[in-house]
């Protein structure tokens, strides 16, 4: 059933590649608006570069997350889901990473890429794509609960961002610390430790709270 | 088998029904009458499951529904007003999908079996969104072919049918109520469906 939903999920994001090109566009003018905006200063681009991506990465994810239900909301999968046999915190998890996989894999892709941009070291632009691997599917399963609680509300999309970014904070303070400390020539194990360790609770955790969510918002 | 009890139904401050009493035993079909906004849906939403009544208790073979929970949802079926069909994906799609979703693995054959019997051969690989309302219809209902569950609740699933199709639900119906299925509808069209027990629930 998990793999049933993730392949119905990305059938959809294929029928819809529009969808997926505009998270993955703003994510990468973004990015690229800095270096214009700053001026061609090295050391201040390469010093401000891990926290810009971070932002963005956070910024583009939750640009994507109105979408996470609101169509299965509004032609009645969704209760469709509510009422199937299966685990219903099976299935949220099975959308989240269905929403990972369109959404945040493809930034962690495209992120060395943007890093070369800011003249980022090699070594600096690993440790920026694993710590963006380890924390993006955070991001998706944490804003999957906001967008659990905001389905069906008007201006849902403002409301969503306004509970989920604080709750983005450890992943970015994390994520942009490990690639800080790797170019300050430090350890940055404690920081991807953290991170991984954000993911494996969330993992075990968001489904379960996403799945009381939907639960509440279609009463 | 299934049993409302004592239930009663409130919106904001306003109290749509109270004291809603039924038993429906296997073969039993329950009509639910009412004028629009007489909480119709809401009581079905109910009957699923998806709500809580406000008052009173819900029970399927002497049960609570929320304590039985997946056990008593691998039991049902529900069609509501929205068809939940997928706009971009095809007729054919839609229906494996929604199956498997209710639990039920079935085959590109068998799906397209149910999609014949509700005569939308030819059109499997359209995608749903060009679609008119009543064949949308017919893909929501082509579930009721494939899913072996004992109870249906059916939200107004003649809304937007012909009269073809109307005569071909009221057939599924009958022999699903002689398979000693149980059916739980609400209708506005006159429909006279063969039932061993019938009963009508009317809301005011």
């Amino acid at each position: 059933m998990f793999f049933w939903i993730i392949q119905r999920d990305l059938l959809l994001a294929v029928r819809r590649r529009s969808d997926v090109l505009t998270t993955l566009f703003f994510f990468v003018i973004v990015v690229s608006l800095f270096p214009l905006s700053v001026g061609p200063e090295m050391n201040l681009l390469r010093t401000m570069a891990p926290g810009i991506v971070w932002v963005a990465a956070l910024l583009a994810s939750m640009l994507s997350l109105g979408r996470l239900f609101s169509s299965d909301y509004s032609d009645g999968t969704l209760e469709q889901m509510l009422l199937s046999p299966q685990s219903l915190s099976i299935l949220v998890l099975g959308k989240a990473l269905a929403h990972w996989l369109v959404t945040g894999m493809p930034l962690v892709v495209m992120a060395p890429v943007l890093g070369i941009q800011y003249d980022l070291p090699a070594d600096a632009l690993f440790v920026l794509v694993v710590s963006l691997l380890l924390g993006t599917p955070v991001l998706s399963l944490i804003g999957a609960i906001g967008a659990a609680l905001t389905l069906g509300l008007r201006g849902g999309g403002v409301l969503v961002s306004l509970l989920v970014l604080p709750l983005y904070i450890p992943v970015l303070i994390f994520g942009a610390g490990a690639v800080e400390a790797n170019m300050a020539g430090i350890s940055y194990d404690a920081h991807l430790s953290l991170l991984g360790a954000f993911l494996l609770v969330s993992l075990v955790l968001a489904p379960w709270a996403i799945a009381a969510s939907l639960r509440v918002s279609l009463e | 088998m299934l049993q409302g009890i004592n239930l009663a139904c409130v919106r904001g401050d306003r109290r749509l029904f109270k004291a809603v009493n039924f038993t429906l035993e296997a073969g039993g079909l329950m009509q639910v009458h009412g004028p629009n906004g007489s909480g119709k849906t809401s009581l079905l939403r109910m009957l699923c499951g998806l709500s809580n009544p406000a008052l009173g208790e819900i029970t399927w073979r002497g049960f609570s529904i929320r304590d039985l929970k997946n056990e008593y949802f691998s039991n049902l079926t529900y069609i509501g007003h929205l068809s939940g069909t997928k706009d971009d994906l095809t007729v054919l799609e839609n229906l494996r999908i929604s199956s498997a979703l209710a639990g039920e693995r079935i085959s590109e054959t068998q799906a397209r079996d149910a999609l014949a019997y509700m005569g939308l051969n030819g059109r499997e690989f359209l995608p749903a969104k060009v679609l008119s309302q009543g064949q949308r219809r017919r893909v929501a209902l082509a579930r009721l072919l494939v899913c072996k569950t004992k109870l249906w609740i059916l939200d107004e699933p003649l809304a937007a049918l012909d009269i073809t199709a109307v005569k071909l639900i009221q057939e599924l119906l009958e022999r699903h109520l002689a398979e000693k299925g149980l059916v739980v509808m609400t209708t506005h069209q006159a429909i006279d469906v063969a039932a061993i027990s019938a009963v009508h629930l009317r809301l005011v």
